[in-house]
């Protein structure tokens, strides 16, 4: 286990970088707590994969050191940093038993005997394997298999930090469920230092404790879920995150007020004042919108079913709004009035929050 | 155009893929097929293309019977879930394909495949080649290429399942508004429960090679006929107990009872299993007709908005789902409060106790 430090890290694939495009990686200063779990968020693109490979000794970056602990690991090799790593795809030895899967990794550090049984059976136990412990791999179905995998990066006791890359991907949603509580169980049970990176906002939040949303190669907000939710640094968090995501409105600034075309719309208190020329938007999420008896007029456009709440698409002058509503609640038709949950109303300039 | 499927099975060798089934497929609104990988989603969308022949039964399309006549012959466009396009054509050449077959006119061509390039907002990338793209446009390419021929039955097989969350979100409600008022045959195939309720139309559940319920998808997803219907319409995954009725009352256990609505009073005592979904058991007392429940906490989700606790009573693994931020620790004593007048109840042929 080891606390590991990402320092100015950057990373382009081409030889000569020249403008900022040309950078797959843009700056990366961060650092991952000794046990903590964490995930990497983004769409296709945005990086999330080069990081991995940087951390993992893949890839050697452009730029910056990776240290684990006080020890700086550029140039070591994957199995020199002691890392496991569990992909998109299952990987197993089909030709082996679910045991000699799990013992590979401690049989190729030459452990043997008890100690070697005693970990393989503990860590099945965990993976609630271990009534399958004697079948082929090849036999077992694609959650069965993507446990091997976790199983072995889980079974040796030297490993500095496990990653996971989109681990979910294959399996059945039904699945899905359990296997995503089920790895947040083993962190809790292990504390080995996890990274997570996925493009599914719901694993990625449900799994850390400490989510780092990547866009275009650069680091847009790190926070845990909560802050992610409720306050998003940047536009682009709080529409990635969530679903549907913030509704970004544009909007005029008067004198710290927020006008909605023309109306005043109470937000938190500005705490910078924008550059002039800056694009001003409201950035409000749907759960804190509700219907009112008075409030800002807007036409109902659409209602979606979600079962446990409705998203209702609404009209506000030329701007779509949508807000969630609970099962059961009434939903008027047409015509009504919306309010903004003050609080959780921020303005932002630019694509950065300024309240 | 409407779809019939009359008795249809498919038996290759000794196994049964698909049991006797009965399906009318109408022109309005989506059919959306729900079920688990190897429920059988995609036989039985190749046994309505005509890419295979059903064993018995006979398939009807637009009043005639289509039993065997080779896709080929009739006007039916297939989009899968890994997207196939032709790697050495423009965009514009792969969504014309379709019609070079058939030989149609240059200038109708064009204005065809101008037409839903502009729907699916392709236009810009008209001329590039699909390894340009990325994956939601290749996709949306695939999507054009079924939809430019105007076919009268479309085939829609998990095609958003490999793209990013967020690009799923937003095909997700582009879909239904480009298929509105084309007059074709729509079916769409998910095992995602939430995807199949925000689609809305008409929903098949599928299990194991069967359809346990047909219907409006709201419909169904509220009032499912067997339980078989309400594991697969569920995620998270409905809660189950087996609770006895005695009197006018329904006992979960020796402790925990509640009165039994109105509604059921035809109900015969004995045992039933109770179904109930995750956001309906809270952490908090939310009515006075919730009965409590003391379970050991297994583990906390928090996912921003809302928070997902995994935890166990009696010999019962249950979920409770609820808005806002409820932590606790592993191993925590919590209450937890049944909405009793969202149960479901089932009786010993799994069917459900119509009130």
């Amino acid at each position: 286990m080891a606390r590991i430090i990402m320092e100015n890290l950057k990373h382009s694939y081409s030889d000569r970088p020249e403008d900022d495009d040309d950078w797959a990686l843009k700056h990366l200063d961060f650092a991952c707590e000794d046990g903590g779990a964490y995930a990497l968020l983004g769409p296709s693109g945005c990086g999330k994969t080069t990081l991995l490979n940087i951390i993992s000794g893949l890839l050697t970056p452009t730029e910056g050191r990776i240290l684990f602990d006080d020890k700086d690991v550029i140039g070591l090799t994957p199995d020199q940093r002691n890392i496991a790593q569990v992909f998109q795809f299952p990987v197993v030895y089909d030709t082996m038993s679910v045991y000699d899967n799990l013992a590979f990794p401690l049989r190729n550090r030459g452990v043997k005997g008890t100690e070697l049984d005693q970990r393989v059976r503990k860590i099945a136990e965990m993976i609630d394997l271990n009534d399958t412990l004697h079948q082929r791999a090849s036999g077992l179905s694609a959650d069965g298999k993507q446990k091997i995998s976790l199983g072995r990066g889980l079974v040796r006791s030297d490993v500095n930090v496990l990653m996971f890359d989109e681990p979910l991907t294959v399996i059945d949603p039904h699945l899905k469920w359990q296997l995503r509580s089920k790895l947040k169980e083993l962190h809790q049970q292990v504390g080995t230092t996890m990274i997570y990176v996925t493009h599914d906002q719901i694993e990625a939040l449900t799994f850390a404790d400490k989510v780092v949303v990547m866009h275009d190669g650069s680091v847009v907000q790190i926070g845990t879920p909560v802050e992610l939710f409720e306050r998003p640094q940047h536009t682009f968090v709080g529409h990635f995150i969530g679903s549907p995501g913030m509704n970004v409105l544009s909007c005029d600034l008067d004198n710290g007020k927020a006008l909605l075309a023309g109306e005043v719309v109470p937000t938190s208190p500005v705490k910078q004042h924008p550059q002039a020329g800056a694009v001003v938007e409201i950035g409000i999420r749907p759960e804190f919108i509700h219907f009112d008896k008075t409030g800002l007029a807007v036409e109902v456009v659409r209602t979606s079913d979600a079962g446990r709440f409705s998203i209702v698409e609404t009209r506000h002058k030329d701007q779509s709004i949508k807000l969630l509503v609970p099962e059961g609640a009434d939903i008027p038709s047409e015509n009504a009035f919306i309010k903004f949950d003050q609080a959780h109303t921020q303005i932002y300039a630019d694509s950065r929050i300024i309240t | 155009m409407t779809l019939i499927l009359k008795d249809v099975t498919l038996k290759v060798g000794v196994d049964t893929h698909i049991y006797p089934t009965d399906l009318e497929l109408g022109d309005t609104g989506f059919n959306i097929l729900l079920g688990t990988t190897l429920a059988g989603k995609t036989t039985l969308m190749q046994l309505m293309a005509g890419l295979i022949k059903p064993t018995t039964g006979e398939v009807w399309f637009g009043g005639k019977n289509v039993t065997g006549v080779a896709v080929q012959k009739r006007n039916v466009s297939m989009v899968h879930q890994q997207f196939i396009n032709y790697p050495n054509m423009t965009v514009f050449e792969n969504i014309a394909s379709p019609m070079r077959v058939v030989g149609m006119n240059k200038a109708k061509l064009n204005q065809r495949v101008e037409n839903i390039a502009e729907l699916l907002k392709m236009t810009p990338m008209l001329g590039r080649n699909p390894g340009e793209l990325s994956g939601g446009q290749q996709q949306r390419t695939a999507l054009a290429r079924a939809l430019v021929k105007d076919a009268d039955l479309v085939l829609l097989d998990e095609p958003l399942a490999n793209l990013d969350f967020k690009l799923r979100e937003e095909l997700r409600e582009e879909l239904p508004k480009i298929f509105e008022n084309r007059g074709c045959c729509v079916v769409y195939a998910t095992t995602e429960p939430m995807e199949a309720l925000l689609l809305g139309g008409h929903t098949a559940n599928l299990y194991q090679g069967r359809i346990t319920q047909f219907g409006k998808t709201d419909k169904i997803y509220r009032t499912p006929a067997n339980l078989k219907s309400a594991e697969v319409f569920s995620d998270p995954p409905m809660n189950i107990a087996t609770v006895t009725k005695r009197e006018n009352h329904v006992f979960l256990n020796d402790t925990v009872s509640w009165p039994l609505d109105k509604k059921y009073r035809k109900m015969v005592d004995g045992p039933y299993t109770l179904g109930i979904r995750p956001h309906h058991v809270s952490p908090m007392r939310t009515k006075g007709n919730s009965a409590e429940i003391n379970g050991k906490v297994l583990i906390t989700e928090l996912g921003g908005s809302e928070s997902t606790i995994h935890f166990n009573f009696d010999a019962l693994s249950w979920v409770a789902q609820a808005s806002g931020i409820h932590s606790y620790d592993r191993d925590a004593l919590a209450s937890f409060y049944v909405q009793t007048d969202k149960c479901l109840y089932f009786d010993s042929n799994q069917q459900l106790v119509e009130p």
